[in-house]
């Protein structure tokens, strides 16, 4: 091991056994919630008449511990400790590519394919397509709230079947026919952005755009500011039209207006730039937030 | 068949949804069809799950170096699926309490609810963040005053960066209230690195986004024809794939 991976690793271990028998001492990094009692009797006619009883819990701040109600939650404080883990792991990247980093990012991976397949199977599979073709028994399992007597949607057998051809493609022999639900899922997607994108973006940019280079307000009075502030966008979005309009050679006049519009652009770029990394600041300042509010406390 | 049928679901998908933005009596069609794509597109969550455990089953079985990492993916991910399926710790709906599948997956309390408040969310949230510390040592490498439009677009990076932070108020509060030349309506105050941030956003940000959002909207337009047209058919990829 080299010299410096050796005191960086002690550090790390030192600097962590530190921070826990800080937080131990301190009793720190503990999450307390109040039970809340929930009682709900059978909804059914058909049910038998039985109240059903089970407890909520709501997590409350520290300060309120000694308060009636209000227990330690283990599963919520290793939840907790759990996320500063996860955080500190992520952030120790910083140093270089790490088994600690290596190990959270493999969770990460499983823990968001995981997650993306039950929202997907809760949300979609289940309430728009078993829901559609088993109303019955959707009913009696999932859905209590759903209409008695709903009518079997054989529409719905379309995309199951395109479902099943889908996931043909997992498959060692045949798999060009998942071709067929891409070729429904690429045309739904060409469809539904073709109009989209035309009737929001092209047409609603350049309606926005048509607008008076003079603006006089109603006592007829001349409003420079306003008219400055409209010439600019006019002639900006010109500008810059000018310049991705590549059939033409950028040479004479043409060649001003697209430097111009490069202007304007770089403008744009320099924005979004210094957005993006307020943004990236924002949430850099909620992590470092949850290690030293919530985790921390101090 | 392995490429005319395709060719023709996509169109015929592709013209009736345009079609239900022109012609009232296919808007039905057009919202059967976006059902369709909502659940076929779960499915392909489902297909990517698939692809995922292929790809690191692999991995394991051929003892690749960092197999163990896939196996610490496979066991994230078959503990988030159970619990998520299985309602893990799931109350009942209060309304419908004799139904124990009838609660919300992602109720409080729920194991589910857990893996996503105390992991997913810390570790996404995280990993984003880290972009902070790449994207400004990015920036303070490629920065460079080295023309005109490298000059524009730092100097904008900037003021916008310092206008909305306290950092543009601490630097600019001291300017006055006061006007300048005469009757203009313009104030030294007008220059407070905030309100100049504002009217960069406002504009000469505005038309460069425009065009490009135009831009973007006829590319999507073209891109979207070729495809329906058959003019594009890189999505159905080659014959020896098949």
């Amino acid at each position: 091991m080299k010299q410096s991976t050796l005191i960086w690793t002690l550090l790390m271990v030192f600097g962590g056994l530190g921070l826990l028998s800080i937080q131990i001492f301190r009793s720190q990094g503990a999450i307390y919630v109040r039970e809340v009692p929930v009682e709900a009797q059978a909804s059914q006619p058909e049910s038998p008449e039985q109240v059903y009883r089970w407890s909520k819990y709501q997590q409350v701040p520290a300060t309120e511990k000694g308060e009636p109600g209000v227990s330690f939650s283990l599963s919520r404080t290793i939840g907790l400790w759990v996320a500063a883990f996860c955080t500190l792991a992520i952030f120790s990247f910083l140093y270089g590519d790490n088994p600690l980093y290596k190990f959270t990012e493999s969770v990460f991976v499983g823990v968001s394919a995981g997650y993306a397949m039950v929202v997907a199977f809760w949300t979609e599979i289940v309430t728009n397509l078993f829901a559609k073709l088993l109303p019955g028994l959707a009913r009696i399992s999932f859905f209590p709230d759903m209409e008695e007597g709903a009518q079997v949607s054989w529409l719905y057998l379309v995309p199951l079947v395109l479902s099943v051809l889908l996931l043909w493609r997992l498959a060692p022999k045949g798999n060009w026919i998942a071709r067929w639900p891409l070729a429904f899922f690429i045309g739904a997607t060409a469809g539904i952005r073709l109009i989209s994108y035309l009737e929001a973006d092209f047409v609603g940019q350049i309606q926005n755009t048509i607008m008076p280079f003079i603006v006089f307000d109603s006592k007829g009075s001349f409003l420079w500011i306003e008219s400055l502030r409209n010439s600019i966008v006019i002639v900006g979005v010109l500008s810059c039209m000018v310049y991705f309009f590549f059939s033409i050679e950028h040479e004479g006049i043409v060649k001003y207006i697209s430097r111009l519009g490069v202007w304007f652009l770089m403008v744009t770029f320099g924005a979004s730039f210094a957005y993006t990394v307020m943004g990236r600041i924002a949430l850099l300042s909620g992590r470092l937030n949850f290690l030293f509010n919530d985790w921390l406390g101090i | 068949m392995k490429r005319t049928i395709p060719l023709f679901i996509s169109a015929v998908t592709g013209f009736v949804l345009i079609c239900t933005a022109f012609i009232p009596k296919f808007v039905d069609w057009g919202n059967d069809a976006m059902a369709w794509f909502n659940i076929l597109a779960a499915f392909a969550f489902i297909l990517g799950g698939g692809n995922l455990l292929k790809m690191q089953l692999q991995k394991i079985s051929a003892q690749q170096p960092g197999w163990g990492y896939s196996a610490v993916t496979l066991i994230a991910f078959f503990i988030t699926l159970i619990v998520g399926l299985l309602k893990v710790g799931v109350h009942p709906n209060i309304n419908f309490p004799e139904y124990a599948w009838s609660g919300d997956y992602l109720a409080e309390g729920s194991t589910f609810w857990w893996l996503f408040e105390y992991i997913f969310y810390p570790l996404s949230a995280t990993m984003f963040a880290l972009l902070a510390f790449y994207i400004s040592s990015a920036a303070f490498r490629a920065f460079r005053a080295k023309n005109t439009e490298a000059t524009i677009l730092l100097l904008i990076a900037v003021i916008v960066l310092l206008g909305r932070t306290y950092a543009g108020v601490w630097l600019t509060s001291w300017l006055p209230n006061e006007p300048i030349l005469g009757n203009s309506g313009i104030t030294y105050s007008d220059f407070h690195l905030s309100h100049l941030s504002e009217i960069i956003m406002d504009d000469f940000t505005t038309p460069g986004m425009r065009a490009i959002t135009i831009g973007i909207a006829l590319g999507v337009a073209s891109t979207s024809l070729k495809v329906l047209l058959g003019v594009d058919r890189s999505y159905l990829g080659s014959d020896q794939e098949a």
